[in-house]
């Protein structure tokens, strides 16, 4: 039904509208196989359909963390590079006020600059992420999946613990080699990574979850990671009594102590015991609140 | 026992917080899908759409009313709607920095598949999709297109007979089109799987859908196959005139059509009968009338005419781009 008169349109000119032809050509898709009442219903069954199976606990965790650990193929430079650049900088920077040798300072900036890889990246940037996630809608991916809440929460916050496993490495031996502390305690870092890495991604992805816009994510979790930079790598002794009362209030804070026993040569393995537990009590409070915050916004 | 049964849905947001007043987002919606029918809910952005899918979703529970789907009270049950359903939304954020493949793999592992199954269907539905040769590559490197079928390919995944799909094809090319409806379709014919498709695309709604509900202002204003909806607005047809320079006022036949036109800058859209139409066709296809014009198209009514014939308030709806490609 449709004809142009002759001349035709001007270049570079749309056409006027859609060619006026059936509909199922116009597509190129397969017209279903409806019949003029509309319908093609299928044989309705007399009761319920079966419910799907939901995946356990554990398959799904370990699907969203595998996928989640597959981002740092994508995006290496700011999962894995920029933290490590950030506390190798700060290592280097205060070599030039603070002494080598296994002192209290020495000790603080080298065992703060590690766990700084770790807040940047699981404070920092998982608040960013969920925050992102939040904004975008993207959650609702996740939320219209039988997927347990814990299982996103754990299981991105496992990833992006993960992802400072290397950088907090890189920091810990550099810094011991350039502060001329002991390197035989830095197996320890096996578990305060991932213990300091459950408390402050906990803490990353409760406030990506719950800030009510990805601004105010971003902000929290530089101002969190600022904290940690600022109440970590500093000796706690030459803090006045305030800022120390903060500094107990940040998870990182017992990883940094943890870390710190270590780094001299007669390692206080009382101290690491009091930090790594106390690391694991506040991961669990963080994880549970991270599930929590999960739950919610993906319900909203 | 219809395969979806809303009935008296009601959900009202707060307003903005400088202006509290509530907006009525579904304002009492009732429908009945039947098992393996393409059903689509049409409607201009702002009709309510996304609010009832996120509903039907699990996402969002209704302030009043019933949604049955599959015969489970999603009212009083909205976790078995994850169990039931597979959702398609319009972002792909959670997917993004995904590669196509773990995508689709991962979404099939969280739809409750155990690792090998996930593993042959995403093989599978890949391989259906055509999008083998993206395989490897991360969504946020693909084009728009290519990302959205993609998208598909996961919402495919998990053996769900209920499919809710939110402007599946945005964005993709004639091929890409002609996939996912040849999938979606093989799906209802083996399977009887149902799907609900979100679309303000007029022309993808004709082609595809076997009945449509027409959303407005949070209401139902029609449901009917889109036939059935065609034939509510008589036997119009609609003549759109787009002209050279400006239109040739001085023939009085184009001057008497102009109080009865849509004037959108060069092109006039009449709605007129065909007896109508045809002498307007032959005005503009000779002298003076026809140097002055650059083109004309002669067309029977859309679903965008029969939503404004219904009393549609807001000119939302598109033609393009959902069909022609």
């Amino acid at each position: 039904m449709s004809a142009a008169p002759a001349g035709g349109r001007r270049p570079g000119e749309r056409p006027s509208g859609p060619p006026a032809r059936p509909p199922a050509q116009r597509t190129g898709a397969p017209r279903p196989a409806a019949d003029t009442s509309g319908a093609a219903p299928g044989a309705a069954p007399p009761g319920p359909v079966a419910l799907a199976p939901a995946p356990g606990l554990w398959p799904a965790l370990g699907a969203v963390y595998r996928a989640q650990l597959s981002r740092a193929r994508v995006a290496r430079i700011p999962l894995l590079f920029v933290a490590t650049f950030q506390s190798l900088g700060i290592l280097v920077l205060l070599r030039g006020v603070v002494d080598p040798g296994p002192g209290e300072a020495a000790r603080a900036v080298v065992a703060g600059s590690t766990v700084l890889v770790v807040a940047f990246v699981a404070l920092n940037l998982l608040a960013q992420h969920f925050g992102r996630l939040r904004a975008s809608g993207g959650l609702d991916h996740y939320a219209t999946l039988p997927v347990p809440a814990a299982a996103v929460a754990l299981g991105t916050a496992a990833a992006y613990a993960s992802f400072t496993l290397p950088g907090a490495a890189v920091t810990a031996v550099t810094g011991s080699v350039l502060y001329e502390l002991p390197m035989g305690g830095l197996w320890l870092l096996a578990a305060v990574v991932p213990l300091a890495g459950a408390a402050l991604a906990g803490l990353g992805a409760a406030l990506g979850l719950l800030a009510p816009r990805p601004e105010l994510a971003t902000l929290c979790g530089q101002l969190g990671m600022s904290a940690a930079l600022l109440l970590g790598v500093l000796p706690a002794s030459r803090m006045p009594a305030p800022v120390q009362l903060v500094r107990d209030l940040l998870p990182s804070t017992y990883g940094v102590e943890a870390l710190a026993a270590v780094l001299r040569p007669d390692p206080q393995w009382d101290a690491v015991a009091v930090g790594l537990t106390v690391c694991t009590v506040a991961g669990a409070a963080a994880l549970a609140l991270a599930t929590w915050s999960y739950r919610r916004a993906a319900t909203r | 026992m219809p395969a979806l049964d809303v009935s008296g849905l009601e959900k009202t947001y707060r307003g903005p917080r400088r202006n509290r007043s509530p907006v009525r987002a579904n304002a009492g919606i009732s429908l009945r899908v039947r098992h393996g029918e393409i059903f689509g809910l049409l409607g201009p952005n702002g009709a309510g759409k996304t609010t009832l899918v996120r509903q039907l979703t699990g996402l969002l529970r209704p302030d009043a009313g019933r949604i049955t789907l599959l015969g489970h009270d999603l009212c009083r049950h909205p976790r078995r709607a994850p169990r039931l359903l597979a959702y398609l939304g319009q972002q792909s954020t959670a997917l993004d920095e995904l590669t196509v493949s773990l995508a689709v793999e991962t979404t099939g592992r969280l739809r409750g598949l155990g690792a090998p199954a996930a593993r042959h269907e995403r093989d599978a539905v890949l391989d259906e999709l055509g999008l083998g040769a993206l395989a490897g590559r991360p969504l946020n490197s693909l084009s728009g297109g290519e990302r959205r079928l993609a998208c598909v390919a996961a919402a495919l995944t998990g053996h769900r007979s209920f499919l809710v799909l939110d402007e599946p094809t945005t964005g993709m090319d004639p091929v890409a089109r002609r996939a996912v409806w040849s999938a979606i379709d093989r799906r209802r014919t083996e399977r009887g799987t149902t799907v609900l498709l979100v679309t303000h695309n007029v022309s993808e709604a004709e082609a595809v859908l076997d009945r449509v509900a027409v959303l407005d202002g949070g209401r139902i204003i029609a449901c009917d196959t889109p036939a059935g909806l065609k034939a509510r607005v008589g036997d119009e047809v609609r003549l759109d005139l787009v002209w050279r320079d400006r239109p040739p006022l001085e023939v009085p036949a184009v001057a008497a059509l102009r109080a009865r036109a849509g004037i959108a800058g060069r092109r006039w859209t009449l709605r007129l009968g065909p007896e109508a139409a045809r002498g307007v066709v032959a005005t503009v296809t000779t002298g003076p009338a026809f140097a002055a014009l650059e083109d004309f198209t002669l067309a029977t009514v859309s679903l965008e005419d029969v939503y404004l014939a219904l009393g549609g308030r807001s000119p939302g709806l598109v033609r393009e781009g959902g069909v022609t490609g």
